[in-house]
């Protein structure tokens, strides 16, 4: 056989090949939400760096992958942790990992907030439920510079008071940070002091400057879509605008075709988005 | 322009095999033309040839024996360079550690030479490679096997009642991307094939092929087949702003007529040369300490492609089908910058119902105009 008439392909990089990830710690934020620490398990030397809003796929042996929000600090290196719902097989089996179990993680994948169009501006970050996950590495960007921005709000939202995500430190940021942080739940118990309602009925509360406010939405969509009409209704101008949109997320890497929403792919041109990338097709159903 | 006699087909065939080649071209199973590993020549379909309307597919005797006197079946090359079921990964578990070995990017891949690709699947071909060799990341099972391919296309010489490959600007002529093109002419004491060299592979192959030059009349007749079956197209596509009608009619009626013909079935997923989508699925074996990843073929037909653990985001039939013809048609042109459909026809022909891209096209065409037209008179 005449090996040299056919080229030979130098060795490739896998994008499906996961690095091996320990768990450091398990802490558990609601009754069916947890966040685990990672820490690297393998030869890989590089440390793991990502932007606030990216997403990596997790690999549990033999059950697959999920993808899952980022929501530890960027600049600190070596706290790489997911916020995670416990809702399916994988997510499930996350949640029962101890310390020391080897998980497989590719990533980072994706687009983030832009933090850096927030220099000078007023910057008001807006989540519902589990959507504050990825919007955490946004707000630890943000208070690393403090002083660069202007007004820093949160108008968070969760069905009930029991599932507040990071109760602890949303009380340090508003104290720490001269954070304003509105926070609400749909459903109220008898401790509960604060607001009542859904996450778009905050913004009765608050006053913003139109011109020099960005925002960061990250949410169930019908949420994204009403605070995104409260959000335009107050002038602030849709490039100023940007949300993270969730879709079945199978391969990251743009192959697999699951994530399309209309012409754009969630995994690699998403997940964060500028609103007037996608407002045309943000109203209409099952795109 | 060179002319290869039919009785040195076969050289040609040994030529490829002498390389290291795994020859595939058409051949003849289960009353299809199908693609498959061929030795020589009288594996082709020799004499057969093919009728195709929507929901129909017939093989037919010809009265001569030509080799690719038919049009395009229900596989294409996909099949090899994007194969259907791929093992990505395999991990063994070693107490709370594993190790996971990329299965995709360490086999030894197929050499594969094709033989017999048409101008339109050329042109999937090529749209393929900017999907799986895009910008940011390549997938190994398919760069492999596409880097080590050799391609032998094949001008059509008679067009297929499902194609428009003219609409698309996909054919039937091939230009470029192959290492050897043909062109058979049949009939009259005479069967030979013009052959075009398109790259110095295929140089060096046409130097153990017995061939002499063609002359102009030689190449002209060739030309003119060609010609012929460029005005036979079966179906024709208006193609004019057709990014902008799929996307400025998502709400548009006709989706709702369409979802109650369409059965979800894929088959023009799985038939179309250009369709990629996958899924994965992990297994592990009985001891539970080997587990395999496994990426095979999936549809945007099926209920579960929008499903993630919250919800769907297509359950409906009409959902699904727009999406489906809205991103071959027009959002493919963003993510690409080319359309995804090359006018094989093949999703027209496999589709069990006879439902008709060009024909559903042209409808949803009609009724923005009609209503267009209502809003203007403020009807």
């Amino acid at each position: 056989m005449n090996q040299t008439a056919v080229g030979e392909v130098e060795k490739l990089v896998d994008p499906m090949l996961p690095q091996l990830m320990s768990i450091r710690k398990t802490v558990w934020e609601t009754d069916d939400t947890f966040t685990i620490q990672l820490e690297k398990a393998d030869h890989y030397d590089a440390e793991f760096t990502f932007l606030p809003g990216q997403f990596n796929m997790l690999y549990v042996f033999g059950m697959g992958e999920s993808a899952l929000s980022i929501s530890s600090d960027p600049l600190k290196p070596g706290t790489l942790a997911h916020t995670i719902h416990r809702v399916g097989t994988v997510t499930t089996a996350l949640s029962q990992m101890k310390r020391g179990d080897v998980i497989g993680v590719r990533g980072p994948y994706g687009t983030n907030w832009p933090i850096e169009k927030a220099n000078g501006l007023d910057v008001c970050i807006v989540a519902g439920g589990i959507g504050l996950a990825p919007l955490r590495p946004a707000l630890y960007s943000l208070f690393r510079r403090r002083r660069d921005y202007g007004r820093i709000l949160l108008l968070y939202g969760a069905r009930s008071p029991l599932d507040l995500l990071y109760r602890v430190e949303l009380e340090q940021w508003s104290k720490l940070y001269d954070v304003e942080v509105l926070v609400t739940v749909d459903r109220s118990d008898s401790t509960w002091k604060g607001y009542i309602g859904v996450v778009p009925s905050l913004f009765m509360y608050i006053k913003l400057d139109a011109r020099a406010t960005i925002a960061m939405v990250c949410g169930p969509e019908v949420m994204m879509q009403y605070t995104i009409a409260e959000i335009l209704r107050r002038g602030i101008p849709p490039e100023q605008i940007y949300l993270s949109m969730e879709r079945n997320m199978n391969c990251a890497v743009g192959f697999c075709g699951h994530c399309q929403y209309g012409p754009k792919f969630i995994c690699k041109d998403g997940p964060v988005f500028g609103y007037p990338h996608i407002s045309h097709l943000f109203e209409k159903k099952e795109i | 322009m060179f002319i290869i006699q039919r009785r040195d087909f076969d050289i040609l065939i040994s030529a490829l095999k002498q390389r290291g080649y795994t020859v595939v071209g058409p051949a003849v199973r289960d009353n299809a033309i199908v693609y498959d590993e061929v030795n020589s020549a009288s594996d082709f379909p020799v004499g057969w040839t093919d009728e195709q309307e929507k929901a129909t597919y017939r093989l037919k005797r010809r009265a001569d024996e030509a080799l690719f006197g038919y049009s395009v079946g229900p596989q294409s090359w996909k099949r090899f360079l994007f194969p259907s079921h791929v093992k990505l990964l395999s991990v063994v578990k070693k107490g709370k550690t594993m190790e996971i070995q990329s299965d995709a990017s360490n086999e030894k891949p197929p050499q594969y030479a094709f033989i017999g690709v048409r101008s339109c699947e050329l042109n999937a071909i090529v749209i393929q490679d900017k999907v799986f060799m895009n910008e940011q990341f390549s997938d190994p099972t398919y760069v492999l096997r596409r880097h080590n391919a050799f391609i032998v296309a094949v001008n059509c010489t008679q067009s297929g009642g499902t194609c428009f490959c003219v609409s698309m600007n996909t054919g039937p002529r091939v230009k470029g991307k192959f290492d050897l093109a043909l062109t058979e002419v049949v009939g009259n004491g005479v069967h030979h094939f013009v052959a075009e060299v398109g790259s110095d592979k295929g140089a060096e192959v046409m130097k153990e092929v017995p061939h002499k030059n063609a002359d102009a009349s030689g190449a002209g007749v060739a030309e003119k087949l060609v010609d012929a079956t460029a005005q036979h197209m079966g179906r024709t596509m208006n193609t004019d702003g057709i990014k902008e009608l799929l996307f400025n009619n998502i709400d548009s009626a006709h989706w709702d007529d369409v979802a109650r013909r369409c059965l979800m079935c894929a088959n023009c997923t799985m038939v179309c040369p250009t369709c990629f989508c996958s899924t994965v699925e992990d297994a592990t074996d009985l001891s539970g300490d080997y587990a395999e990843r496994w990426r095979r073929w999936d549809s945007c037909f099926t209920m579960d492609f929008g499903k993630v653990t919250g919800g769907n985001f297509r359950p409906s039939s009409k959902a699904r089908y727009r999406q489906w013809m809205t991103h071959k048609l027009a959002s493919w042109i963003n993510q690409f910058g080319a359309s995804g459909c090359v006018g094989c026809g093949r999703c027209i022909t496999w589709c069990p119902v006879g439902i008709d891209i060009t024909a559903e096209a042209e409808a949803l065409r009609k009724n923005s105009v009609r209503i267009e037209a209502e809003h203007s008179t403020g009807v």
